[in-house]
């Protein structure tokens, strides 16, 4: 399965990055695999529908679920109905690799 | 931490008393969100440091050395953006909305989308601490990145200079730059008003902050203008799991403040409004 | 006055009193029984009909096209989406999975240009109403309201400034700032009245407008609100671009509890009601000019 995470930087100690479609970096945990690919966020800057816009970069690498500190109006239904599921950390600061360790368990 | 001072409509007293919630701190990063409107440099007579330019869309430009005066573009277009004057066709830049459409269907290729870069954004320090706003240029969409960009800048001085607080005065309204402000935030602060539309206007911001799931803690100003209304508001609070943490007077010293470019806290600690914001900055911005 | 004479009440940053100015204003001109419309284009936050009561008289939803995409038609080419430039449609080609985001759509038409297979045809989505209300014998209330998570307010605005079955005195009441809902509302008026108040803000909110104002080549002048001591620096800049200070409304307790209330202030101070008139009567005489 691959699950994405919304980090801060494109390092395992970066921390999880609380916007989701104005995130830095998209990382792409495979718990199969246990590869990490590290996506710099292309809508960050864009004015209109970065939620939209990443769900469409993320649901192209087949991910299937995502990590992040909040996920918009616009953005909840989509993935929903792309059947991705969307685990919301929220208040506390965690890093990617924090994040991973607990997918792994 | 970072805490966001909103109100729906405009006019509810919200920047001065952000205003005030600033000058009671020793350093502070302040953000003016209101980049439509944006006054609290002004207040602050902050200095300017850094600048910076915004791209905020794209408009339609005809090249004339191309264009044929067709009128295709004209047709496609869904703006009224595009027009014809004495036989020649004209973009009308300001209902342009960059949409790109003429520039994709114009068989000549004379027409061109070109960057906006007229607002900008600005970091300075101000006599509390550090001061992050941004200018949207007149006639320009305001979608709330540049409130973004407003945010980031604010969160890297915090970084930086090893500031704790981030304190950010949202723009009026209910639209896009109102949601960009307060993503992500930890506390919201809601400035309301004893009038119909101010409690309309504060039952949506409460939608929204639930939605978001923000603690939101209420500012009641002016209360005293008409107290049935005030009462209405703390129950309609209430039923959102919203507390009201503070009921200030209607008080001209606000105004007579903001002449003299003070907050009210540093015009006259002494007065009763002034300590009614220092209990609200302890409750929520110390705590 | 002419008959349908475009009046236009802004006021740069909110409450600085623009509401307050075009209500007051919309009542002294039906108070001497003439025709007018008072036309709230604040679309976010319309509420100059808390101040009076009237019928219902028109009622207009404002849609926008929208696209709608047949899925037995489409072969997930993905050109539509390129063509959108706002991100209004996901598409995930391999899972056959194609969606228009309706509230990222601006209508703008260019994917069904876009689309070679037909795929896409248009429907109709609510962004916005106008509602126009029979305030007295000739005074109509026009309001624009615009749905809660449209991108913008600009097509209700410019629904409701069009809906005049009657070449009536308009008021218009301007959202704030000076961004496109502001250019939109003041676009036809004739002549504008900018609210400020005498503090640094109002100046520099004032400031801006102005500037946006003179590349529109308007005719405009200028009210102060909550005036207790002048700013000198207010009077010197208007001064120097020689702008016509049109009147100043005092700083006193019972505006704001009238206001408040939801009453207005030419009706229940008499002493305010001179103030509006005198307004009206500078403001023909400048446009007149
Ligand atoms: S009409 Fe324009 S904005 Fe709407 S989906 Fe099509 S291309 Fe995008
Ligand atoms: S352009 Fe037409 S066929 Fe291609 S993906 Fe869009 S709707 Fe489908």
């Amino acid at each position: 399965m691959k699950v994405a995470i919304t980090s801060t930087g494109n390092t395992l100690e970066s921390d999880v990055d609380q916007r989701f479609g104005r995130c830095t970096y998209f990382v792409i945990y495979d718990t199969e695999s246990k590869s990490v690919e590290y996506i710099p966020n292309p809508n960050k800057q864009i004015s209109e529908g970065a939620g939209p816009a990443s769900v469409q970069i993320l649901a192209e690498r087949g991910v299937n679920k995502i990590v992040s500190g909040d996920f918009g109006l616009k953005v909840k239904p989509l993935l929903d109905s792309l059947k991705v599921q969307m685990i919301v950390i929220k208040h506390t600061q965690k890093t990617v690799s924090e994040i991973i360790e607990s997918l792994d368990h | 931490m970072q805490v966001a001072v909103i109100s729906g409509k405009g006019g509810t007293g919200k920047s001065s008393i952000t205003a005030a919630l600033a000058s009671l701190s020793q350093n502070i990063v302040l953000v003016d969100c209101d980049v439509d409107a944006s006054n609290l440099y002004l207040l602050f007579n902050s200095t300017h440091e850094e600048e910076y330019a915004f791209v905020g869309g794209e408009k339609a430009v005809i090249d004339y050395n191309r264009c044929t005066h067709c009128g295709l573009c004209m047709v496609y277009c869904r703006f009224d953006a595009i027009v014809t004057e004495n036989g020649k066709i004209k973009i009308k830049e300001v209902f342009c909305d960059g949409c790109h459409l003429c520039s994709r269907i114009c068989p000549e290729k004379a027409i061109a989308m070109i960057e906006e870069k007229n607002s900008k954004y600005f970091a300075g320090s101000f006599r509390h601490g550090k001061m992050v706003y941004g200018r949207l240029a007149p006639g320009e969409e305001n979608t709330g990145l540049l409130v973004n960009k407003v945010r980031e800048k604010a969160k890297q001085i915090a970084k930086f200079q090893r500031i704790e607080t981030i304190l950010l005065d949202g723009p009026p309204g209910i639209g896009c730059p109102v949601m960009s402000t307060i993503t992500g935030v930890d506390k919201l602060l809601l400035v309301t008003e004893p009038s119909l539309s101010g409690i309309h206007d504060m039952e949506r911001m409460l939608a929204v902050a639930k939605h978001f799931n923000i603690e939101t803690k209420i500012i009641i100003n002016k209360y005293d203008l008409h107290t049935e209304l005030s009462e209405q508001i703390e129950q309609k609070a209430k039923a959102w799991d919203a507390t009201v943490i503070a009921k200030i007077p209607y008080e001209p010293l606000f105004v007579k403040a903001m002449i003299q470019q003070q907050s009210i806290v540093e015009f006259a600690p002494d007065s009763p409004s002034a300590r009614i914001i220092a209990s609200i900055y302890d409750t929520v911005l110390l705590h | 006055m002419n008959k349908n004479v475009k009046i236009a009440v802004a006021g740069g940053k909110g409450g600085t009193g623009k509401t307050l100015v075009a209500t007051n204003l919309f009542y002294v001109i039906k108070e001497e029984g003439k025709e007018v419309e008072l036309i709230d284009c604040d679309a976010e936050e319309p509420n100059a009909g808390l101040f009076f009561n009237g019928n219902l008289i028109y009622h207009s939803d404002v849609m926008l096209k929208v696209p709608e995409i047949n899925t037995s038609l489409c072969v997930y080419c993905g050109k539509c989406k390129e063509y959108c430039n706002y991100n209004a449609i996901l598409m995930i080609g391999f899972s056959k999975y194609i969606k228009v985001i309706e509230e990222l759509c601006h209508g703008c038409g260019a994917c069904s240009i876009a689309c070679d297979y037909s795929a896409i045809t248009k429907k109709n989505r609510k962004i916005g109403e106008v509602n126009q209300y029979q305030v007295q014998d000739k005074a109509l209330l026009t309001e624009a309201r615009m749905q809660v998570g449209v991108y913008s307010p600009v097509n209700t605005v410019k629904t409701a400034l069009k809906q005049n079955p009657h070449p009536y005195v308009q008021i218009i009441d301007a959202p704030p700032g000076t961004s496109c809902p502001f250019i939109h509302s003041v676009v036809h008026a004739d002549y504008v009245v900018l609210v400020t108040e005498p503090t640094p803000f109002g100046l520099s909110d004032l400031k801006q407008s102005i500037e946006t104002l003179k590349g529109m080549k308007k005719f405009y002048g200028v009210v102060i609100n909550r005036v207790d001591e002048p700013n000198q620096e207010m009077m010197q800049y208007l001064q120097k671009e020689n702008i016509k200070v049109l009147a100043q409304i005092p700083f006193d307790r019972d505006i704001a509890t009238v206001y408040a209330q939801g009453g207005l202030i030419a009706q229940h101070l008499s002493a305010y009601k001179k103030v509006f008139t005198g307004l009206l009567d500078l403001i023909i005489q400048e446009i007149c000019k």
